[in-house]
């Protein structure tokens, strides 16, 4: 069939190659189309360039040399034979870079490299730029560094007892890097009041990012003095923020370039030793510089899971309605502060739903302690004490004999509600995503009548999609873009997103091309360089498709209106009867009539002049949190929602557990990309699986002296990672992983574009909970303290014995 | 990342050139390099000649014959395991080897390199900062053992999946060395190779190289089952390593049988099961013999995992092995 011949032929087809495509006009878009990334492709065949594949002209390669102690006073640094080696350019220390840094401006507690003392063993105190690694690695060996040893803090709660050792002198409240205190509601008479009192102590363990991408930096000053710098990171802008701070330049003088990331997951979401160090080292040389980590310097720069070691109590009626919830909790918080002081607060925060809580009250503690730093990692905060409440919900029901999916649902907070934290809730597909890992499980059918050691748990959770105020105080938007179309048909999309393998530039794509009538290859996405793009503040809290989704949108829909326009009037029709898709402009009331999209863009360039448009995203300011202290950290635009359900098998000989299969259900109010979101369903349980029963990020501890034995730092295994490898980090194989299954639920946010929440971090929280939910479902015992590991479970399982013994003897 | 130290690559001609390089101070011989190259990079082991081995005709090959099976040093690890004479007349072989590592490792990876694996430790396999930090130990540059507080040897763990099921099928090792003049070859039986020396467990003399292994065809009454736990199914080095061979009687009893454990010390305990001969081969053997090794054997704090249950483990994965070669 051949188009109808429009009233006004304003360009040649042949001139400008349009290719017409004769096919039924289509209006149903790209959004929730089952698609793969745009760079799949490239990523899959390796085509796709990371920070190491770049190599520039005259590179050096730089090394850090790392502190052997765990606490210690720097008294002297000699360079002087590292810089006569031959092949060695250049040798930097602290004292050249004097300017505390962190990523959160209240806690800023760092220093590039060392200044005045080492708080863990791979503390960065020199580095040095060479013609080669290997150069760079010798030169390491020749700097002689003086160290006054001090004693070690390794654990937690001797940082918080001892007055006397101070990781950070300056800090005003000892080796307490971060305290909240958050009380709603009574409490202590809800839980006097209370039907049924669950109590116990809960132990999270560290665990740590692993991206398969180590940290990589590259820069390079050019005849201006413009300072560009390449990096792994995942939040290019406070990157540029910190190097402009340390280095004393202006942020103009500074661009940022994040090229493909091979993983994150929260452990590259702060700036790190290796950035500022190559950036000194390339403004000394006059020459690019990289430095590539180790795969132990990936270890070492962790910003991992915190320890949380938890107490809570949990009040509840007959019927299993909530009355209270109580929790303190102890974070390891590591040598520094990183984002500990959001950590903290989330710890609390972020419990307030999808369950009503009557009262509450939390209290949590983040120490410093002389080991690699905590900070966020996928769930940042909330995974831990998740962990806890739901295995109280999972307690309470097996003590008032409810099935725990039916106590979850009589506790459900709702859509449209208030947490007792007073954030608002807006969409919420909890319930729905309870019944569908229910249905999907066969929970109803198959609890209860499971063979010997084979056990079903269920778990629920919410996350944020994004957090609502910047780290730093601003009234500017979190997330802008700028779009051009031009004659090519081809639209071009500018974004400060980090894409860290999540698929943020799919989504852009997607949005984009729903919106203007494209196909996803006709966008291209140029995004996470300072230099081109608007300001977007990263990859992190689940914030991209939400914030730079709408800004996306918002900038989408600006050049459709005028497209609309346009070819409106070309047409006679009102611009509301244009429909944009697939490459075709055509009347929604007569699908006859119809151009090329490409005939639609030259038609507007030729009338409007170049096409572009910007689009940005300020986070809302009414109905989001409460007025009080703190009340905004936590709190977003919208929440997701998941429900887990997991089923075990456990050899009781050996005590090791097997999960089977994994289901998840996760509420991420609009999928833009089922694929995508799919992917990060099955990425987040896989990860949380990993957490439950296997990886452990564990710094080694003594154990051979009594408490106020330590003896001073100095050779021996105090604060020495137990596992510095991928072969002694154990994540889980293909093999290990349970089979995953992925279930996305619709919730609609009005907050979200086209109703969309985040998917990146949620699917993570719930899956911990369901597997120890599980393991007692299984085999009646309970191992609260983390990661299920078959020796606890074999001890556990011979206490039950030794009482029940005891029992039958009495 | 981490880089090889600057070191000679010297290629043989042919086996006697090669041993004839192999004979100079610092030189070790290359087969995959999946165990030497990471150790050399973790300055862990040192080497200032590399001599590759991997490719020399006389080391290779599979053969099958009246005598045996011979398996030439060079032999790819996922070429044996998925032999078929190997499969059918050695499974336990088979099996061991197929859970060496993961299979890109098992495709560089040799039979002669996973005999002659360096034993591990977690105070070794460990960067050159983390043992510094650590102030060294009796296999780095230290004077201290850690895994055993003022031990005098280093302890640290045979880590073979194919040593323990190798011994437990009888296998003898050839081994050649130049001496400045010729070639001088020699066989010994494989559970004798291995001494408690955790610095130097293969008890090979400078210079000297494993050329080939030569396996007696099993009787039709022998049977040997092996066992394997780490914490995950795939890559991981043994935590507990388990061969146990039963001999049995015509009226299906046991006549002989032995217990071959790794991942202890440097070298593998062999627990001959002679005195339980004339023992119905079933539960409660399985039991007696798990008992045994539990009590015979003692896993150190070595490798990375909790020793205590790495020893509960020993029993249970005894017991299992016992009862797959069962009546039941």
């Amino acid at each position: 069939m051949n188009p109808r011949p429009l009233s006004s032929q304003p360009v040649s087809r042949d001139l400008h190659r349009i290719e017409v495509e004769d096919s039924p006009a289509d209006p149903s878009g790209i959004v929730g189309r089952r698609h793969g990334k745009v760079d799949a492709l490239d990523l899959m065949t390796g085509a796709v360039a990371y920070t190491d594949d770049l190599v520039l002209p005259r590179m050096l390669h730089a090394k850090i040399l790392r502190s052997p102690h765990a606490h210690a006073r720097i008294l002297s640094i000699d360079v002087d034979r590292a810089e006569a080696l031959e092949g060695v350019h250049a040798v930097v220390v602290g004292r050249e870079m004097p300017v505390r840094y962190g990523v959160i401006p209240w806690t800023q507690d760092e220093y590039a490299l060392a200044v005045d003392k080492v708080r863990y063993v791979g503390d960065a105190v020199a580095a040095v730029a060479a013609i080669s690694e290997e150069v760079a690695h010798a030169a390491l060996k020749l700097i002689e560094v003086r160290y006054e040893l001090l004693p070690a803090l390794v654990d937690p709660r001797e940082a918080l007892a001892r007055k006397d050792v101070l990781i950070h002198e300056d800090n005003k409240h000892g080796n307490i890097t971060k305290h909240v205190k958050l009380a709603f509601g009574d409490v202590d008479a809800a839980l006097q009041q209370s039907d049924l009192v669950i109590e116990g102590d809960y132990q999270y363990h560290g665990a740590t990012h692993a991206p398969i991408e180590p940290h990589c930096a590259i820069a390079h000053t050019d005849g201006r003095g413009l300072l560009t710098v390449w990096s792994s990171t995942q939040v290019p802008h406070y990157l540029h923020r910190e190097l402009g701070r340390v280095l004393g330049l202006p942020s103009r003088q500074i661009r940022v370039i994040q090229p493909a990331v091979g993983g994150a997951f929260g452990g590259k979401s702060e700036p790190f030793d290796l950035e500022f160090a190559v950036a000194k080292l390339a403004i000394k040389t006059g020459r690019p510089v990289k430095l590539l980590y180790t795969r132990e310097e990936v270890f070492l720069a962790h910003r991992g899971r915190h320890p949380f070691e938890m107490h809570y109590r949990t009040g509840f009626m007959h019927d299993g309605r909530i009355t209270a919830v109580d929790g303190k909790s102890l974070l390891d918080g590591g040598a520094y502060s990183s984002f500990g002081l959001v950590t903290t607060y989330y710890s609390g925060q972020l419990l307030g739903s999808p369950y009503v809580f009557p009262t509450y009250r939390f209290d949590s503690t983040r120490v410093y302690t002389n080991k690699p730093a905590c900070g966020p990692k996928r769930g940042h905060g909330s995974v831990q004490p998740r962990f806890a409440l739901e295995v109280q919900l999972d307690k309470a029901a097996a003590a008032l004999g409810i099935d725990p999916i039916e106590l979850r649902r009589r506790n459900f907070i709702g859509a449209n509600s208030k947490t007792i934290g007073e954030f608002h809730i807006g969409s919420n597909g909890f319930l729905e995503c309870l019944a569908m890992v229910e249905q999907a499980s066969g929970w109803k059918e198959r609890r209860g009548k499971l063979p010997r050691g084979r056990g079903l748990g269920v778990a629920g959770s919410t996350y944020i999609s994004g957090t609502n105020y910047c780290i730093y105080p601003t009234e500017l938007p979190q997330s802008a873009v700028q779009i051009c179309l031009d004659r090519s048909g081809r639209v071009r999309l500018f974004a400060g997103t980090s894409d860290i393998g999540q698929g943020s530039t799919t989504m852009l794509a997607t949005l984009a091309a729903d919106t203007l009538g494209v196909e996803l290859e006709d966008i291209r996405v140029i995004a996470a360089d300072s230099d081109l793009c608007p300001v977007d503040l990263g990859a992190y809290s689940s914030r991209i498709t939400l914030m730079a989704g709408n800004a996306c949108l918002d900038g989408a829909r600006k050049l459709a209106v005028q497209l609309k326009q346009i070819v409106g009037e070309t047409w006679g029709c009102p611009p509301d009867d244009v429909t944009l898709a697939h490459r075709k402009a055509f009347r929604a009331s007569d699908d006859q009539v119809w151009m090329p999209i490409q005939e639609a863009f030259i038609l507007a360039e030729s009338k409007l002049g170049t096409l572009g448009a910007t689009g940005s995203y300020k986070t809302p300011t009414e109905n989001v949190h409460g007025e009080y202290r703190g009340g905004t950290i936590g709190a977003s635009p919208a929440y997701s929602f998941t429900a887990h359900i997991a089923e075990v098998e456990v050899d009781e000989e050996t005590g090791e557990v097997r999960i089977l299969d994994i289901w998840c259900a996760h509420d991420c109010g609009k999928a833009l990309s089922p694929v995508l979101v799919e992917g990060q369903i099955e990425g987040s349980v896989y990860m949380g699986a990993a957490e439950a029963v296997m990886e452990h990020h564990c710094v080694m501890p003594s154990g051979l002296r009594g408490p106020g034995e330590k003896r001073l730092t100095g050779p021996g295994v105090d604060g020495l990672l137990a596992a510095s490898s991928l072969l002694d980090y154990r994540m889980p194989t293909s093999l290990d992983t349970p089979q995953l299954h992925a279930m996305i639920v619709e919730a609609p946010d009005p907050r979200g574009p086209l109703g969309a929440k985040e998917a990146g971090e949620g699917p993570l929280h719930s899956a911990v909970p369901a597997i120890a939910n599980a393991v007692f479902d299984a085999i009646g015992v309970r191992i609260d303290d983390l990661p299920i590991s078959p020796e606890k479970v074999l001890k556990a399982l011979r206490l039950r014995e030794l009482v029940m013994n005891v029992k039958e003897v009495r | 990342m981490l880089r090889l130290a600057p070191l000679q690559w010297q290629p043989p001609q042919n086996l006697a050139h090669a041993l004839q390089l192999l004979a100079q101070p610092g030189a070790r011989a290359l087969a995959g390099g999946s165990d030497l190259l990471p150790n050399l990079k973790l300055a862990s082991t040192r080497a200032k000649i590399l001599v590759p081995i991997g490719d020399l005709s006389e080391l290779s090959g599979i053969e099958l014959a009246d005598d045996g099976l011979r398996i030439g040093a060079a032999c790819g690890l996922s070429e044996l395991g998925g032999d078929a004479d190997i499969q059918e007349h050695f499974p336990a072989l088979a099996f061991a080897v197929g859970r060496i590592a993961s299979p890109q490792i098992r495709n560089m990876g040799t039979i002669g390199g996973n005999l002659a694996l360096d034993t591990r430790c977690r105070y070794i396999n460990q960067s050159e900062l983390w043992r510094e930090a650590l102030g060294g130990c009796l296999k780095s540059h230290g004077q201290e053992c850690h895994v055993v507080p003022g031990g005098q040897g280093c302890v640290a763990a045979l880590s073979a999946d194919s040593v323990p099921v190798l011994i437990a099928y009888h296998a003898v090792a050839h081994l050649a060395r130049w001496d400045g003049a010729a070639v001088v070859k020699r066989s010994i039986a494989l559970a004798d190779l291995y001494g408690s020396d955790g610095l130097r467990h293969v008890d090979l003399q400078p210079g000297e190289l494993l050329t080939h292994l030569q396996l007696p065809l099993p009787q039709a009454n022998a049977q040997v089952v092996y066992r394997k736990w780490a914490v995950r199914q795939s890559i991981d080095f043994p935590l507990v390593s388990v061969a146990v061979r039963l001999e049995r009687a015509a009226d299906g009893c046991l006549a002989n049988g032995l217990v071959v454990v790794g991942a202890l010390g440097p070298r593998p305990r062999l627990l001959p099961l002679t005195k339980l001969a004339g023992a119905a081969v079933d539960s409660a053997l399985a039991k007696q013999v798990g008992d045994l090794a539990f009590d015979r054997c003692r896993p150190l704090p070595n490798l990375p995992y909790d020793a205590d249950y790495r020893r509960e483990r020993l029993r249970i994965e005894v017991q299992r092995a016992v009862v797959a070669l069962s009546d039941l």
